[in-house]
């Protein structure tokens, strides 16, 4: 490229054309098919002149409700991206048996399994839970925004960064194989030399920083931004779970970050932390990585679990059964989260004493959420059920769920687990409670809050489609590896000899067929629903009567949330107010304090994701710069005065008079 | 038959809450009871939703013939007996609960005004106990059953039978195999036989075996199914596993833990014959070449769906210099005490005398035989800093 090799390095690093697939056919389609798409996109972007709307509406936005439905647009199309690789690895599956190796060399599958995990966790699951939390708790707890806007829109950038870097690396060199907790000494420079584990390391490095500071934020934001009259007992079931959550994720993501650092030094500067040999211990990246991972599915199911809570009541018409013990249930979980994570390695040869202590231990998380599983049970008992999308979705949930648990527990006793381990039953398990519990948990909270976010109800015949494939389909796609296990089948294996095995691999990928309409159903049910728009409407801001504050706006909310801070009398503060005739203040508005739009948080991301590239490809001129730039970008943004401004209050008076026309004209 | 066996368990639930009946006192929790009686003329919903959960589960545990359900080890057939006992424990509440949410959510449909509705209805300290200590008493005999078969099934606990009525014999010492994982292929050392194989293991039946486990490079995951649970294998590590076949025949056996490239082809047969058959098996061996270091370098180079091979002879002392990390001639032994040529008969009191400091050590806690505690020191994964 250049005669001087040396300045070569110096800006390209390690980066060589041979890191574009080029020669690998299945990449090349890929690659152009998603470069047609970007181009289409970006053309049509162009042409309808929406840059200057996307910038200043959306992608500079501090307002905790538009961050929120973006991470829930990241979440679903990451989702399509981690469906893709699952889909993929289950074709790989059914077909590789004997004489037939199937179409992915283990070099592709490798990256694949690994990538699906790494996506659907930390690339879906955690965008989803964010964003349903990021717009709902502020609603719920009667604020106008989160803590800290500003921190809540770098926090989204950094992880929509992390996101970009993982598929960056289908096309520019490679993802990790490693699975997706990439156990060294696999992960170590010695056995992955390549730039997987680095792509990995660094995307997960840098969504990890965004999604610390959302979980401080909503934190702070719990604590201190409630409503008056709204003590802790009487917070909505759902910022409940959403404050364990997040205290879950304040104490676990730093460990993550700090092995995650460690795996960074053995591979870049040659320490050896996790070299046993030479005096480190793989044992202990095993330790650190599940002190965050065991908490991280906490993280996940609890606010599912907040959903169904505001769910059931909903659509049962009925408050919440046992309150207090849902709390304390909650609690208890966030508490036992951490004292579980060895029962991710029995296997490792611990003692007996402490292999049977963590096995009791998770053992007895299964107490408090048998308990919330029964809350949910009678506070159905004497309802008046109406099947909604979200209510089929809690319904199947606790069906599924259930199953989910009791083979949780199978796996919670050690000499089980030593028979289970590894095998396909603890993939069909976690597939089991993940799916069962935190999916339909978030699609039922789509479906729940999608009115509120944009004014008008997801089609329901196309949610029942979708809802009807993916539950056929997932238990289609995970019963047979439950059977699978028994049989001995290990994961991870991209090829059989067994031809026995087969037809289960087939049901299973026919199972993740279905599911494949389940997805497909659900992005007919966006499209149909935005057609259908002015039929579906909703003018009352509250279309399922149900129970807390957020239902008490307009939907969608206005800018500022609420014209007047509420007042809390009742757990189900607007199911209160409705009983009590409540009526809306119609004047006498004030001008309302409100953070302004920046750029710096997309900016900073930018130069993370910059950074991160550059570090992954050894560019060290550019990690150099673009680590100059992110301190002068983040300095100069603290010279930033001009970052809050007052609606007018006839503004206001004239955004909540259109409110009262649009009830006037639908009682 | 199966329906009549539904609804007798739906008759004794309904049945044991009127029992509790008695000590309800809030008005409410009254209206509770005689709101889940009409749970008892239309049982149907029920018996659908019992059997569409039990016969998959029957099916699954009993019905199909896999290896875990009907293993040929002694350790293996406890531990299907351990799967099988939580599954029907758990089942006690498992069952009620999804039969309870379909029954609930059919029969309080909004359509359906003949039901109660009580939407004021959100407590009741009775239940609130019930829903709290029925898993709890379930967790409680579980956590017993945990506690008493993880000590009893310990993988590092020599055996103490080679089956159900049938205690070892005294006197009896367990066959040693030596097993490392390497890229991608397995190597089994005898060093009592002096004979060392690759993807072939063979025991005799009904002699105990104590496995002793490293790997070259990356963690793997020593299991046969039909023998016993798994065990991980660990660079620079030793790890244990003591297992006894019941029944002759040949087993599968592989790697249950991810290890790159050619994880899927990191198969090997596991024979169990009788001592005769044992014995010509080890003969077989003795024909081959020998394995000294230069030769397992050789062998250890990545490779995949390696082949059958037996070797005679085995360089002494190889075993612990591969959990050493010093195979190679320029390479320092992880205790640092040993020079890479001394062999095991250095290493091996060396490493005993290390303090038990890592994960895999946590076996002294235990209080186990004194008789295995040497072994079992000696089993420590050393890994002092140089």
């Amino acid at each position: 490229m250049s005669k001087s090799p040396d300045l070569t390095t110096l800006i390209f690093g390690r980066l060589t054309w041979d890191a574009i697939p080029l020669h690998v056919p299945i990449l090349l389609w890929t690659f152009i098919a998603v470069m047609l798409g970007a181009v289409a996109v970006l053309g049509a972007l162009t042409y309808f002149r929406l840059w200057g709307y996307l910038w200043r509406e959306w992608f500079t936005s501090i307002d905790h409700k538009k961050i929120g439905i973006m991470y829930i647009v990241l979440g679903l199309v990451m989702l399509l991206r981690g469906f893709a690789d699952a889909i993929m690895m289950r074709l790989q599956q059914a077909i590789s048996f004997g004489h037939s190796v199937g179409y992915l060399p283990p070099e592709h599958y490798d990256q694949i399994f690994t990538a699906h995990g790494v996506i659907m966790i930390l690339f879906v699951a955690m965008p989803l839970v964010t964003g349903i939390m990021n717009y709902v708790v502020p609603l719920q707890i009667g604020a106008r925004d989160v803590a800290f806007p500003f921190l809540n829109n770098f926090s989204f950038w950094m992880t929509t960064a992390g996101a970009l870097l993982v598929m960056m690396s289908l096309f520019v060199g490679e993802f990790a194989r490693t699975g997706w907790l990439a156990y060294p000494p696999l992960s170590g420079i010695a056995q992955s030399p390549d730039v997987g584990v680095d792509y990995y390391i660094w995307a997960l490095q840098i969504a990890g920083v965004g999604t610390l500071l959302s979980g401080i934020n909503l934190l702070v934001t719990i604590v201190k931004m409630r409503a008056p009259g709204m003590r802790l007992m009487k917070m909505p079931m759902f910022v409940w779970t959403a404050l364990c959550t997040n205290v879950l994720i304040v104490a676990a993501f730093p460990v993550l970050t700090a092995v995650l650092a460690l795996l960074a030094l053995d591979r870049y500067v040659g320490t050896n932390f996790f070299t046993t040999v030479l005096g480190g211990n793989a044992m202990m990246y095993v330790n650190l990585i599940w002190i965050w991972g065991h908490p991280e599915v906490y993280i996940l199911i609890l606010p599912a679990f907040g959903i169904f809570s505001e769910v059931v009541p909903t659509f049962s018409r009925k408050r919440l059964f046992g309150y207090a013990s849902m709390v304390y249930a909650s609690v208890v979980i966030t508490v036992l989260a951490y004292l579980v994570w060895l029962h991710h390695f029995f296997t490792m040869g611990s003692g007996a004493s402490v292999n049977s202590f963590f096995g009791i231990t998770t053992m007895i998380i299964s107490i408090p959420t048998g308990a919330k599983l029964f809350n949910w049970l009678f506070t159905m008992y004497r309802g008046r059920i109406t099947f909604e999308v979200p209510m089929l979705w809690t319904i199947a949930f606790m069906v599924t769920f259930t199953l989910g648990g009791m083979t949780g527990v199978m796996l919670a006793v050690p000499p089980a687990d030593f028979a289970l381990h590894n095998s396909l039953f603890l993939v069909a398990h976690f597939h089991n409670v993940i799916i069962g519990g935190v999916l339909f948990g978030l699609f039922a909270g789509i479906n729940f809050w999608f009115p509120k976010a944009f004014g008008f109800r997801l089609d329901p015949f196309w949610g029942k489609c979708s809802f009807w494939f993916w539950v056929t389909g997932f238990y289609f796609a995970f019963m047979p590896l439950y059977v699978l296990g028994m049989m001995g089948v290990t994961r991870r294996l991209s090829h059989f000899d067994d031809p026995s095995l087969q037809i289960w691999f087939q049901i299973a990928a026919f199972g993740a067929v279905l599911i494949a309409l389940g997805i497909l159903c659900m992005l007919i049910q966006f499209y149909v629903s935005f057609r259908r728009r002015e039929a579906l409407r909703d003018h009352t801001g509250d279309p399922w009567d149900a129970r807390t504050l957020e239902w008490s706006t307009s939907s969608p909310p206005p800018v500022y949330n609420f014209a007047f801070t509420p007042q809390i009398h009742d757990t189900d503060a607007w199911w209160q107010m409705k009983q009590h005739n409540y009526r809306r203040p119609v004047d006498g508005f004030l001008a309302i304090h409100m953070p302004k739009n920046t750029g710096a948080g997309i900016i900073l991301a930018g130069i993370s994701m910059v950074f991160g590239f550059a570090m992954i490809w050894h560019m060290w001129l550019l990690v150099a710069l673009s680590f100059l730039a992110l301190l002068v970008v983040a300095i100069g943004h603290t010279f930033n005065y001009e970052r809050d401004y007052y609606i007018p209050a006839d503004e206001v008076t004239r955004v909540e008079a259109l409110r009262t026309e649009q009830l006037a004209s639908h009682v | 038959m199966d329906e009549d066996v539904a609804r007798i368990a739906s008759h004794r639930g309904v049945s044991a809450t009127m029992g509790q009946n008695v000590l309800f006192r809030s008005r409410t929790d009254r209206r509770t009871f005689s709101a889940l009686s009409p749970l008892v003329p239309s049982p149907v919903m029920s018996i659908k939703a019992l059997r569409g959960l039990l016969l998959p589960a029957v099916a699954v545990l009993t019905g199909c013939n896999t290896v875990l359900m009907s293993p040929s080890g002694d350790v293996a057939l406890q531990q299907r007996d351990l799967i099988v006992t939580s599954t029907l424990l758990m089942l006690i509440i498992i069952v009620p609960v999804i039969a309870l949410t379909l029954l609930f959510a059919w029969r309080y449909r909004a359509s359906n005004k003949a039901a109660a509705y009580d939407p004021e209805w959100d407590h009741s300290t009775m239940l609130e106990l019930l829903i709290w200590s029925a898993p709890l008493l379930i967790i409680i005999a579980l956590g017993a059953l945990t506690w008493v078969s993880t000590h009893k099934l310990d993988p590092y606990r020599p055996l103490d039978r080679l089956s159900a009525g049938h205690p070892v014999p005294t006197g009896v010492k367990p066959l040693t195999v030596d097993v490392v994982a390497l890229d991608w292929k397995w190597l089994f050392i005898y060093p009592e036989q002096g004979i060392a194989t690759v993807n072939e293991v063979a025991a005799p039946v009904d002699r105990p075996i104590e496995f002793k486990i490293t790997a070259s490079t990356v963690m793997n995951s020593f299991f046969i199914p039909a023998l016993a649970g798994q065990i991980y294998a660990m660079p620079g590590m030793e790890t244990k596993l003591q297992a006894v076949i019941n029944k002759p025949g040949d087993f599968e056996g592989f790697s249950a833990n991810y290890s790159g490239a050619g994880f899927s082809g990191m198969r090997f047969t596991f024979r169990g014959m009788s001592e005769d058959q044992f014995a010509q098996w080890v003969q077989q061996a003795k024909a081959g070449g020998a394995l000294n270091r230069e030769q397992y370098l050789e062998l250890a180079h990545p490779s995949e769906n390696d082949p059958v091979s037996r070797y005679a002879s085995v360089a002494p002392g190889l075993f612990e210099t591969i959990v050493d990390g010093c195979v190679r001639p320029d390479a320092v032994c992880i205790d640092g005490m040993a020079a890479p040529s001394a062999g095991a008969a250095n290493n091996m009191p060396a490493m005993s005398e290390h303090p038990m400091s890592t994960m895999t050590s946590a076996k002294d806690s235990t209080g186990h035989s004194s008789a295995s505690e040497a072994d079992t020191t000696a089993a420590m994964p050393a890994s002092r800093p140089l």
